[in-house]
């Protein structure tokens, strides 16, 4: 049986697939590359501001 | 330019700044690397366990003998035919597992494969079929059905699996007996209808790990011969899994896959190496060159001077050019505020 | 010569005050060692102040996931590989262990991107680039013997599909991914042997020549860099 006892969200359904000119990537894939660059940007951007340390 | 080091020796290279930098004399601020580890692993242990609870992970049956011939005996009883007459995939795979000329992939004369040689041996007439209907007990009709098959000349035993691998294409299965429309087929139509029965019974997957010792831990016959027939391939064609799909980066059903081999996988899709009998090799020599192009970055003109012109830098240290510029230039003489000694110095390297 | 020395004074470095010890290998990798990475270089308390960036957490938000991955790979070790396909627990670790692979995979690269855009290889710090690279391909050597082991259809299909452009290159001589024993001792122990061996390395090196510091601003590029041009190549951390 395939075990998904526990889970809240079912991913063993047929994927979905984004068909881009040659590019063939699946939504879950994509999901997780478009995160890595938004985190990417992400922590360039947003100010680190060390607790205690540092002049302003 | 020159300067002498601790060591006596002259260098004379100039600044290049894509590749050396002032070391910091500047200011240095307090920071936990210990407390930040453990925030880390608690943040990082949290985020998997909850994507543990809401999407657990993929756990699909494997395929069996038993299982593929159960569901398709006419593909199974087609590979079993080309194991037998030796024209299936792995029979003429080549090195490593058998010495089928031409058949081991190269660039120009280079060619591994064929220079490593054979190192796991199959032989797909003797693993596959016959030795398996050997361990058979009680069948005096196989028997005999390998007793003339082996006795055949070689040409004889040609024209038997060539008309019968015409025919099994057209194979149907009924009252729980492979039915192969009759055929000058000798011996071999016995023997590929008792092979489709073992393997429905589930004995042949036990024959062909166990084929050795009792405990087995090595897969690659019994792989080798689903892997060989259409049944293994076209659940994994439904997943998106093949190569030709991009396949190589993902996983059964929704669940992510490898996005990191994404690199690997797209020089399957290009020509040449998506149509050529050696495109393994070819994807594998370009992923070889770029991973070490990666790797030297720090010694390549041109690609090390990429993150300077780019100038995301300045985004990452812009506090620190806010603060340079509100000292006035000078690479981080003295620090404006107090801070505590820094890290203690140790003689030159 | 035999010298009666109190076990608390040879450990306060009296044996290396003997001058024909200074010879000793145990010495000499003894003083190597402290000359390289003296206990506050090893474990710093303070970072330099341009050190301030959400950026610079990747390299450790990376290493905290290693971490979670090998305790996880040790709880289906202790439970053995078949555990998790007949238990729910085991289900439960297996899945942890694959998310923990999957943000690992995550925070590295994001780590790399980070590092190629800061030119973290200036001032005699490619060693530390290259060991993160050769990281980076090892980890996914590591997590390719693991999807092999997983003894289900992924497996089953990765293994069929791999073997062809292992074969090519000649390794599958020696490497057989058809083979779970072989691949499953692969996963469990050589390679994660080799990942904690270059992690430990890269991470050394990153405190022996710390952070990289921030490329000069355009306004003294060619001027106050001939200045410092001598002291540029030192890559000594005060």
């Amino acid at each position: 049986m395939q075990g998904i006892l526990g889970s809240l969200v079912d991913l063993n359904h047929p994927g979905h697939y984004i068909h881009w000119g040659f590019i063939q990537l699946s939504v879950a894939n994509l999901v997780v590359i478009a995160l890595m660059v938004l985190v990417f940007m992400v922590a360039l951007v947003v100010p680190f501001r060390r607790h205690g340390g540092g002049e302003r | 330019m020159g300067s002498i080091n601790a060591g006596g020796r002259r260098r004379s290279r100039r600044f290049n700044p894509d590749r050396d930098v002032a070391e910091w004399h500047g200011a240095y601020r307090p920071y936990d690397l210990v407390k930040e580890f453990i925030i880390a692993l608690v943040v990082v242990a949290i985020l998997v366990t909850g994507l543990s609870i809401v999407f657990s992970s993929p756990d699909d049956q494997p395929i069996t003998l038993k299982s593929w011939s159960t569901s398709s005996p006419a593909d199974f009883a087609q590979t079993a035919i080309t194991e037998l007459d030796g024209t299936s995939g792995t029979a003429t795979y080549g090195p490593p597992y058998n010495s089928t000329p031409g058949a081991a992939q190269s660039i120009g004369p280079f060619s591994p494969e064929a220079w490593f040689g054979v190192h796991h041996p199959i032989d797909t007439a003797s693993d596959y079929v016959i030795g398996p209907l050997q361990t058979l007990p009680n069948r005096p009709a196989l028997t005999a059905a390998l007793s003339a098959y082996s006795a055949a000349s070689s040409e004889q035993r040609a024209q038997w699996t060539a008309a019968y691998e015409k025919s099994v294409a057209h194979a149907t299965f009924s009252g729980g007996q492979l039915v192969v429309p009759a055929g000058p087929y000798g011996p071999v139509g016995t023997m590929i209808t008792s092979l489709t029965s073992m393997a429905r019974s589930g004995a042949l997957d036990g024959a062909l790990l166990s084929s050795r010792q009792f405990y087995g831990t090595d897969y690659t016959k019994p792989l080798l011969f689903i892997a060989d027939g259409t049944y293994l391939s076209n659940i994994a064609q439904n997943q998106h899994l093949s190569g030709d799909q991009w396949g190589m980066m993902n996983e059964t059903g929704n669940y992510p896959g490898q996005a990191w081999l994404w690199l690997y996988t797209l020089w399957y899709q290009v020509p040449p190496m998506n149509s050529s009998s050696s495109g393994d090799l070819q994807v594998w020599a370009i992923m070889m060159v770029l991973t070490l192009l990666l790797a030297l970055v720090p010694f390549i003109p041109g690609l090390r001077s990429i993150p300077r012109w780019s100038r995301v830098y300045r985004i990452i240290w812009r506090q620190h050019y806010r603060d340079e510029a509100a000292r006035g230039p000078g690479t981080g003489t003295g620090p404006s505020v107090p801070v505590r000694t820094p890290s203690p110095a140790v003689s030159a390297e | 010569m035999t010298v009666d020395l109190n076990p608390d004074e040879a450990t306060a470095g009296a044996a290396a005050d003997l001058p024909e010890d200074a010879d000793q290998w145990t010495a000499r990798l003894r003083n190597a060692a402290l000359e390289a990475l003296p206990p506050q270089r090893l474990m710093p308390d303070r970072q330099p102040a341009y050190v301030a960036s959400w950026i610079y957490v990747f390299g450790v938000l990376t290493l905290a996931a290693l971490a979670v991955v090998i305790l996880t790979g040790m709880v289906l070790a202790i439970f053995g590989p078949a555990w998790w396909h007949d238990s729910s627990a085991g289900l439960f670790v297996n899945s942890l262990h694959l998310w923990s692979v999957e943000v690992f995979f995550f925070a590295m690269v994001v780590h790399l991107w980070g590092k190629f855009f800061m030119a973290a290889w200036r001032g005699r710090r490619r060693a530390t680039w290259i060991t993160g690279v050769v990281s980076f391909v090892v980890s996914v050597g590591a997590a390719f013997t693991g999807y092999l082991s997983q003894q289900n259809f992924d497996s089953q299909w990765i293994s069929t599909q791999a073997k062809d452009g292992i074969n090519a290159t000649g390794a599958g001589a020696i490497f057989n991914v058809t083979n779970f024993g072989q691949m499953l001792m692969w996963h469990i122990m050589l390679l994660p042997l080799v990942v904690a061996i270059l992690v430990g390395l890269h991470i050394l090196l990153v405190r022996r020549r710390g952070v990289v510091p921030p490329f000069a601003e355009p306004a003294e590029a060619g001027g106050t860099e001939a200045v410092n041009g001598g002291l540029a190549e030192s890559g000594e951390v005060r």
